[in-house]
């Protein structure tokens, strides 16, 4: 379960970002609390990505503070960095040496037995599966056990058995106390999964609050799915 | 940055196609520079048809030139294939089975022969030439140019001894056989005539005594001048001697420069193209992001590649170096200087292939930009002095000055052989190229994310 306001794990205040002159990110502010599970959502161009990336300490902003917690924060991207050529021990193996993890080889262990890939140690990455490769991506970002795990579009591109794999594992590391963002424009995952949701749009925060919030803020009831009422809750803040 | 190096070996050691190449590139030229040393170049093939009949001879003063004499004269410089026909010549080449056909008229003894007499004739050999293209022709030019001035340098000589046993004759006297005729006959010649002379001249009357005396002051006129015309006789033959003098001693042998050109070619290829491709697959892999985020510095990762690229040529040009030692004597005493021009010529090659491998992104764009740049580079860097123009050549200069290849070569020459150009100076414009391609690449790894 989510801890306390005073158990905040990571902070953003007034985060602001543009690329050439166009604003990908005005103003953000939010904070996610120890073993929260938020999900980023927002359509095309929304700003997830960026606001991401800059969590991560991948991307500089160019106003606003983050507040990160002291260590690690685990940053899984959305196109998997890993080696194809090497097996998943070794791509976990290489990881755990570059973070300067005391026991590497006990960590790798550890990570091929929460990501239930001790069967396919030896084979190398190209000829894994899309979510298994997605695992070890996740793998590598929860190596060095971070208090934060940034997960951006950790689903896309996965069948539909994958995905549900992948928020298996994901949900356990919550369940440990770890803080997760997921940045998501699958909105009905994000409804099913994230306990909290932080809608973007053009670079701008519309919405921080629950489903049921977001449900309460759209302009009439009786939708279909969580999906129509996020379209019409865009569509009146007028970003349909 | 061991395990990022280690990464990087497993990933070569699963990369069959390069791996084989790595290790095939060096042997195949070291294979390629052996023969061509150990071989030498050989001569030319030319169809040759003699058409001088058996029985005919000349004799030109001591030198007797017959069918076998002309043949072993002007086949010296080349590989000659006796031809019976002239259709035979002339399908050999046109097939190409050899360079030229050389064609000797049945007449040309005779006109050689009158060259001696007063209606001299001009003695004229056919060649026939296939010249598909104009390397090859270009080739056959000069190879039947040079093959035809060392014939007529002969046959001026031997015209110019004859010559000069002519006038030896005349300012002599003596026997002498006449040319052509057979005869033998009695000169008095200019010597003997003036003291004939001379000796006539009290018993003829004063009055004639300025006649004769006329005639014999022109008699020792002509021998003096006639003595002076031996030496330019002489001179004629061989108008100029060459007097060879070096004045930039800097060269190596031809062989070490073969050696060191085989050594730079590998180094630059296996090292530019494998520095170029790691980095790029850092990106195409997506582990750029997550390696620079906080696990190394984009310097460090940079140095990574350089090192990767330092060690692989060591080994690889070890071994060209080693199977090369098959076909030439290599100075082993020599080889503690081999080893920092292979580094420093491994590590230019290597920061540049970073700064081609950061500015392409791509594995494939890196390796095509690593090949279009490098080769005619390489090529630029051979062009020697006095083949272009002034202005061409300082410009060539200036080019090869910015690329690695000429500091390298000149650094394995220098290691290679002590007649060689400084291999410091040479290091030392290396060590310049790495610290500009390493900023170079340094900054093309601002947009390597993107």
């Amino acid at each position: 379960m989510p801890g306390t306001d005073s158990e905040i794990a990571i902070e953003a205040r007034g985060v602001a970002k543009a690329f050439d002159g166009r604003a990908a990110l005005r103003g953000v502010s939010f904070a996610a609390r120890r073993g929260e599970l938020l999900a980023v959502i927002g359509p095309n161009g929304a700003g997830k990505t960026t606001l991401l990336s800059i969590l991560a300490g991948q991307l500089a902003p160019d106003a606003g503070e983050i507040t990160r917690p002291p260590g690690e924060i685990g940053w899984v991207p959305q196109r998997a960095g890993l080696y194809r050529r090497l097996t998943v021990c070794e791509n976990l193996r290489l990881f755990a040496h570059l973070e300067g993890i005391p026991d590497p080889d006990a960590t790798v262990e550890r990570m091929l037995e929460l990501t239930a890939l001790s069967q396919r140690r030896d084979d190398q990455v190209a000829v894994l599966s899309g979510g298994n490769q997605q695992r070890v991506n996740i793998a590598i970002g929860l190596i060095a056990q971070p208090a934060v795990l940034l997960l951006d579009e950790p689903s896309a591109g996965l069948d539909p058995r994958q995905r549900e794999r992948v928020w298996e594992f994901v949900g356990a590391m919550a369940g440990e106390g770890t803080t997760v963002i997921f940045s998501s424009h699958n909105i009905q995952e994000a409804e099913r999964y994230g306990q909290r949701m932080l809608v973007l749009a053009d670079g701008e925060v519309l919405l921080d609050g629950t489903a049921e919030q977001l449900h309460a803020q759209a302009p009439e009831a009786g939708y279909r799915d969580f999906e129509e009422a996020f379209v019409a809750f865009l569509r009146e803040r007028g970003h349909g | 940055m061991r395990w990022l190096l280690v990464k990087d070996l497993q990933i070569l050691r699963r990369s069959p196609l390069v791996t084989a190449l790595l290790v095939i590139y060096p042997i195949v030229i070291a294979v390629l520079i052996g023969f061509a040393l150990s071989r030498g170049p050989s001569d030319p093939r030319v169809a040759f048809l003699n058409e001088i009949p058996d029985n005919e001879e000349f004799s030109l003063g001591e030198a007797d030139l017959d069918k076998d004499t002309a043949k072993s004269r002007l086949c010296e410089r080349v590989d000659c294939v006796d031809v019976e026909t002239r259709a035979e010549a002339e399908r050999m080449v046109r097939d190409g089975e050899v360079l030229a056909a050389l064609i000797v008229p049945e007449d040309l003894i005779d006109k050689l022969r009158s060259l001696t007499s007063l209606n001299p004739e001009q003695p004229t050999v056919e060649v026939l030439v296939n010249e598909d293209d104009p390397l090859k022709a270009q080739l056959v030019d000069d190879r039947i140019q040079a093959l035809i001035t060392e014939a007529n340098l002969i046959v001026s000589q031997q015209v110019s001894e004859q010559a000069s046993v002519y006038l030896d004759a005349l300012i002599k006297g003596g026997t002498f056989e006449i040319p052509l005729v057979g005869d033998t006959i009695e000169i008095l010649g200019l010597e003997r005539t003036a003291d004939v002379l001379e000796a006539l001249r009290p018993a003829l009357p004063k009055e004639l005594q300025p006649q004769l005396d006329e005639v014999t002051r022109f008699a020792r006129l002509a021998e003096e001048n006639l003595d002076v015309a031996l030496p330019l006789l002489g001179a004629v033959a061989q108008p100029i001697e060459v007097d060879k003098q070096v004045v930039n001693a800097g060269a190596p042998s031809l062989d070490s420069f073969a050696i060191a050109v085989a050594a730079t070619v590998t180094l630059m290829f296996v090292t530019v193209l494998l520095v170029a491709g790691a980095l790029a697959l850092e990106r195409e892999e997506n582990a750029f992001p997550r390696l620079t985020r906080n696990l190394l510095s984009r310097n460090a990762l940079l140095a990574e590649k350089v090192l990767l690229g330092i060690g692989v040529s060591l080994i690889v040009t070890l071994v060209m170096l080693a199977g090369l030692e098959l076909f030439v004597s290599l100075d082993w005493s020599r080889a503690a200087l081999w080893i920092p021009a292979i580094v420093g010529g491994g590590a230019a090659f290597a920061a540049f292939g970073a700064a081609i491998g950061a500015a392409a992104r791509e594995v494939r764009a890196s390796s095509l930009i690593a090949f279009m740049v490098s080769l005619p580079i390489a090529f630029l860097s051979l062009v020697p002095s006095g083949t272009v123009s002034g202005f061409a050549y300082d410009a060539i200069q200036v080019v090869a000055a910015i690329f690695p290849f000429d500091a390298a070569l000149r650094a394995f020459e220098g290691a290679l052989e002590s007649g060689g150009p400084s291999i410091w100076a040479a290091l030392g414009h290396l060590a310049v190229l790495v610290v500009a391609y390493f900023a170079l690449a340094r900054l093309a790894l601002r947009r390597f994310a993107a």
